[in-house]
């Protein structure tokens, strides 16, 4: 029960702070990529002062066996990098810049964000259910 | 004088920052927003569902609850070309699930923890996203 609690607090400051940040604008994300346009900073400002308490939270995880619920904390990722991190943030990348919206601001926006909203979310709901297939065919033109 | 919109951007940013160390600290997770929807989507996080939904229920319910208090209307300004939306959608979706993270995931907990994987993401999807809208906007005029 406590998980649930503590997802659901996570949630909502998660979307109580993109909705303060400007984030789920998505003028202001475009005019922060626009970098030959009326150049926007805010994001830098949105993501510094989300790094910020997360460096503490990393911080503390060396200092603690486990999490207040008694998991255990996530292991570090394999360092590999491989294509499909590249080739995936490079798509991520170029639906962002098109439309303005990544995955937390399209889901904490869906009350008025409207039909585009909408549409954008389910387009991207999609997606990742073809982003499976499209990976083993991936994994297979790398492997060849 | 600096502009209130970057203040806004710090402040937004220190919850955004404070609710994904509740959820590493409180249960021992990352808070990535692609990776917590799409393991519900594709079925791959259905082991651990009740914590999904109640983390996308109140990223809905929060912001919606807090709308009635802004003095100015709050829009998306989304885009009304809606073959645009849709391709940006289907790219965000498939990217993010290939990447295995976003914004949220590999950017904000990702960087803090020097994560290489997370810091290439991050400068691809910047790089790709910056191409993305310079091409659109000022080559192709935003069609």
């Amino acid at each position: 029960m406590s998980r649930i609690l503590i997802a659901a607090a996570s949630g909502g400051l998660f979307g109580a702070g993109l909705l303060v940040s400007g984030m789920t604008n998505t003028v202001k994300v475009q005019g922060w990529l626009d970098i030959f346009g009326a150049w926007d900073p805010t994001l830098a400002f949105v993501l510094g002062g989300a790094i910020l308490p997360m460096l503490v939270a990393w911080h503390l995880t060396t200092r603690r066996q486990a999490a207040i619920t008694g998991a255990s904390f996530p292991a570090r990722p394999d360092p590999k990098l491989g294509h499909n991190l590249i080739i995936g943030s490079v798509l991520f990348g170029a639906g962002w810049g098109l439309v303005g919206l990544c995955p937390g601001p399209a889901i904490a926006s869906l009350s008025w964000g409207g039909t585009g909203g909408i549409t954008f979310l389910l387009a991207m709901i999609a997606g990742m259910l073809a982003a499976n297939p499209i990976r083993l065919r991936l994994d297979r033109v790398a492997a060849a | 004088m600096i502009p209130m919109d970057w203040v806004w951007g710090l402040v937004g940013g220190l919850m955004i920052g404070t609710a994904a160390a509740l959820f590493l600290l409180g249960n021992g997770r990352i808070m990535g927003a692609s990776g917590l929807i799409g393991g519900l989507v594709d079925r791959s996080g259905w082991g651990d569902w009740p914590e999904r939904v109640a983390f996308l229920a109140a990223l809905v319910v929060v912001p919606a609850l807090m709308l009635p208090f802004y003095a100015v209307e709050v829009s998306t300004n989304i885009t009304s070309n809606l073959a645009i939306v849709i391709a940006g959608g289907l790219l965000v979706g498939i990217g993010t699930r290939l990447a295995n993270g976003c914004t949220s995931g590999h950017g904000v907990c990702g960087i803090s923890r020097f994560s290489l994987r997370g810091i290439v993401a991050t400068v691809f999807y910047l790089l790709a996203g910056g191409i993305a809208m310079v091409l659109f906007r000022h080559v192709l005029g935003g069609i």
